[in-house]
């Protein structure tokens, strides 16, 4: 037991991998939020005149509402005055390939973000935002000639506006919720893809987010756009550098999903999760959404959470067009003081529409991790088709995991199962390992890593690594 | 909500009248904590599918008499009962709910039923409750079991209403198991669209103690219904079976909570609703395993069956864990009729409408096969078939059910 114990001890004393700060020059504008500070983002971003109105009317709307409470989850008192809305590298992109400044380069090579020529090999575009602004998209030419754009938001906004007018805030309206309201009034960057039709986008697009100046929250906004018979995969990752007080992560996610068009949106977060102690962390509160428009169209959301204080998000869809199919695979790993309350819903309102959940929640340490779904079948939706499953694994007796799945039918044509266990690792499974020579240590991993793997595999093939790598990483230790 | 504050200051003396100490000692808490929290909104976690407030609107007339006729035997009238009995009133029911808080209020008598210790009683204690009068009208209803040690009974309460008139029920039953002792207890429902019922209950459970709990609503308005079970003995187990028959726009919310507050218990849920026409079922039943309750086994299930296009169902089986050495698992399904078995049978020459019914039959029968109880079962399958086919919902005079 002792051996156990000075095990989990250094596995939970071992260092938050991607800890490190950055010394790039950050233009960051005075902490706090009013209409002002609105249009200063806005007048940074030289915005035309209806997206300031949109991120006026949302702060208006913000102003009106309060902190949502109902969720599993203890979250320390936000100070919403005490943040900076804008942080910026200053100058960073130097025009021509190789310009950016060399300590950023550094930042994301640290992070083994291929931005340069390993991209190729990787055969991945890349939009790297940092703070709260895209610093460097790649591939932007090889996409071009395919008609695909890619590139971030604000780029989007002043070349394509008809586009970004078009489909910004129409899967998540700033009404939707605190977090959507507060995103849409001061987000400051994020990626826009927009795949054409017949399109088959050709390599993985790739984000990777990540906050780097102190006292900032980070509140980007992804679009995506996938038009008739397109195709795109998408990946998304993020970290954080260490910090003893709480970073807000306040993230939009909306996809539009067109006519047998197909979407796979697949994310690896690990942001800073706080110290053994719970005391720092970010706090990651994101909403996420798409909107399958047209018929046969199909969107999967992959998830593998491992980062954060505190996770709360539900990537969601509407499947509204007839057939759609939607699925969502997610890992959420808590270890320490972590906590998560995750999931997904799933809104059937065209007929013969498809969707499945697998989620898988591992905890360990003193973490809460709660699944909490909704499948929704309206009267619409005849022939609705839902699978849930939900497991959730314990490593720990001071842990908890928890399963909150709302199902409502309206529909005497659907069917909605769902399932969910809640167990740890059997002591059978555990001994059957040892007699064969498989540390219990490693027994622990592999027994987790053939619990995810239904999820991971899901992942496109150089995220599958690095998630394995991490959920290690995130586990080892929690043995006992 | 006014009208049942306002009521209960202009009787209050009364009520003290008729009642006892111990009934009348948590009065005024109640009132408190009703006037500060009034009806639940929806917005409430356990109150989302029920529509208190409008439940409680209308303006019913609200019974006060105290018990009366012979009573059973170990059945007795809560001034009658043992001192250590009487005490435990209100000591097991939420007293923070203001659905119990106003059942606390105006309630003015409670039927106790009381097995001393190593009692097995033979013969079912039935509780028959027989709603009956011109007039719309009010009923708080309270009721307390008390299982001494290793005592055995079973108990049914029945609801049932005999005339045409709007009722609305609130009864609270307080259950208090001593360790060793085995309970069942079944609740039966057939009223009428008119009626409607707000029933809690809530157990205590001692160690090794076995409690059986079969909720059944055949026909009914409006039915919410609220188990709170608190395992609080090692070796305790708890089986909660419910089913629901509901059409034309009844509306039925079964509200559970299992809490293993200790090690070694074992808990198992079985609820089934078959929809028709444009009723609404709701589900919401959550177990709740706390620090240190290792070696819990949990199984919860619930399975519905909508058999029209506008009937709804609302299911959320949650678990709420905090101990890692326990096995719990829920399954929850909403479909309809299998098509290959309809088949089957129409093959056979069974008539569509007969074909349907027997499944509807068969799948609700699970339920009514775990009763233990050997007549009742037999009763039920009569009662569960005569309501499939339509004759327990002909209410006096009503041209419009055939």
């Amino acid at each position: 037991m002792s051996e156990k114990n000075s095990f989990v001890r250094e596995v939970a004393e071992r260092k938050y991998e991607y800890g490190f700060t950055t010394d790039v020059q950050t233009d960051i504008i005075e902490k706090g939020l009013s209409e002002d500070v609105v249009r200063i983002i806005s007048q940074k971003k030289g915005e035309p005149d209806w997206l300031l109105e949109f991120r006026l009317n949302a702060f208006r709307y913000w102003l009106t509402q309060e902190q949502p409470t109902w969720g599993h989850l203890k979250i320390p008192e936000i100070n919403y005055q005490d943040i900076s809305y804008y942080a910026a590298p200053s100058s960073p992109l130097g025009g021509k390939e190789g310009g950016i400044d060399p300590e950023l380069m550094k930042t994301f090579d640290k992070l083994g973000i291929p931005l340069e020529e390993r991209m190729a090999l990787a055969g991945t575009a890349v939009d790297a935002v940092m703070d709260s602004v895209s610093v460097k998209t790649t591939f932007r030419e090889k996409l071009r000639e395919k008609g695909i754009i890619f590139c971030s938001i604000s780029e989007a906004v002043r070349e394509h506006p008809d586009l970004v007018r078009e489909y910004l805030g129409s899967v998540v309206p700033y009404k939707d919720n605190f977090f959507a309201a507060l995103n849409s009034a001061v987000f400051s960057d994020g990626s826009f893809v927009y795949i054409p039709k017949g399109v088959r986008c050709p390599m993985e697009l790739s984000t990777y987010f990540r906050i780097n100046a102190r006292g900032t929250g980070q509140f980007e906004r992804t679009l995506i756009v996938c038009d008739d018979d397109a195709y795109v995969s998408y990946l998304e990752g993020c970290t954080a550098p260490m910090r003893n007080e709480n970073q807000l992560h306040a993230a939009i996610v909306e996809i539009v999903v067109k006519e047998r068009a197909e979407v796979k949106y697949s994310t690896v977060q690990n942001w800073y999760p706080g110290d053994s102690e719970g005391k720092g962390g970010v706090l990651n509160l994101v909403t996420k959404r798409g909107h399958l428009r047209g018929r046969d169209s199909r969107l999967s959301w992959t998830q593998v959470e491992t980062g954060s204080a505190i996770t709360w998000k539900y990537p969601s869809c509407i499947l509204s067009g007839d057939g759609s199919q939607a699925e969502f695979y997610s890992v959420a790993v808590t270890n320490n003081y972590q906590q998560a309350d995750t999931g997904t819903k799933m809104i059937h309102i065209g007929k013969n529409t498809r969707s499945t959940i697998i989620s898988k929640g591992i905890s360990a340490g003193r973490s809460q991790n709660a699944y909490r779904g909704l499948v929704k079948v309206t009267s619409t939706a005849d022939g609705a088709r839902n699978y849930s499953s939900c497991d959730s694994l314990l490593l720990g007796s001071k842990c908890g995991a928890h399963t909150f799945p709302y199902m409502d039918v309206h529909n005497d044509t659907a069917v909605v199962e769902h399932e969910a266990t809640t167990s740890k690792i059997s002591e059978d499974q555990l001994f059957y390992c040892n007699q064969r020579g498989i540390s219990t240590e490693e027994a622990v991993s592999l027994i987790v890593n053939g619990y995810a793997k239904e999820v991971i595999n899901k992942l496109p093939m150089e995220f599958a690594v690095e998630a394995q790598k991490l959920l290690g990483v995130s586990l080892e230790g929690a043995v006992g | 909500m006014n009208q049942y504050i306002d009521f209960y200051s202009e009787v209050r003396d009364t009520i003290a009248a008729r009642s006892c100490a111990e009934m009348n000692a948590g009065r005024e808490a109640a009132l408190q904590t009703f006037s500060a929290q009034g009806f639940p909104s929806p917005k409430a976690e356990r109150y989302r599918y029920a529509k208190v407030e409008a439940d409680f609107s209308p303006n019913y007339g609200i019974a006060l008499t105290p018990l009366g006729g012979q009573l059973p035997p170990y059945c007795f009238r809560i001034a009658d009962a043992e001192p250590r009995v009487r005490v435990l009133y209100n000591n097991v029911a939420d007293t923070t709910d203001s659905i119990v808080a106003l059942n606390t209020m105006l309630c003015v008598d409670t039927l106790v039923v009381h097995v001393p210790r190593g009692v097995r009683v033979e013969h079912p204690i039935q509780i028959s409750n027989l709603l009956k009068g011109e007039q719309d009208t009010m009923v708080c209803r309270r009721i307390l079991i008390v299982m001494d040690k290793l005592a055995e009974a079973d108990v049914i309460i029945t609801e049932r209403a005999a005339s045409q008139s709007r009722f609305l029920t609130n009864q609270v039953v307080e259950v208090v198991m001593g360790s060793g002792s085995h309970l069942s207890l079944y609740e039966i429902e057939e009223t009428h669209l008119l009626c409607t019922r707000y029933n809690s209950v809530f157990v205590q459970q001692g160690r090794d103690s076995h409690l059986h709990h079969t909720s059944l609503t055949l026909f009914n308005g409006h039915t919410r219904n609220r188990l709170d079970v608190r395992l609080q003995g090692e070796g305790s187990e708890v089986t909660a079976n419910g089913c629901v028959i509901a059409d034309k726009m009844q509306r039925v919310d079964n509200n559970t909570l299992i809490d293993h507050q200790v090690p070694h218990c074992q808990s198992n849920e079985l609820y089934k609703y078959v929809l028709d026409d444009s009723a609404v079922g709701a589900f919401a039943g959550k177990v709740l395993v706390r620090e240190g309750a290792q070696k819990t086994v949990s199984q919860e299930t619930n399975a519905n069956l909508c058999v029209t296009r506008s009937a709804r169902m609302y299911t959320q089986p949650m678990l709420e864990i905090y101990a890692d050495d326990v096995k719990c698992s829920h399954g929850s399904t909403v479909g309809q009729m299998d098509e290959a078995a309809l088949f089957y049978m129409r093959q056979r020459g069974i008539d569509e409408k007969e074909a349907r019914l027997l499944l509807k039959a068969a799948f609700i029968t699970e339920v009514i096969e775990n009763i233990p109880l050997e007549s009742l079962r037999d009763r039920l399958h009569v009662l569960v078939d005569k309501r499939l086919r339509g004759e327990l919902s002909k209410c006096e005079g009503c041209k419009l059910c055939k």
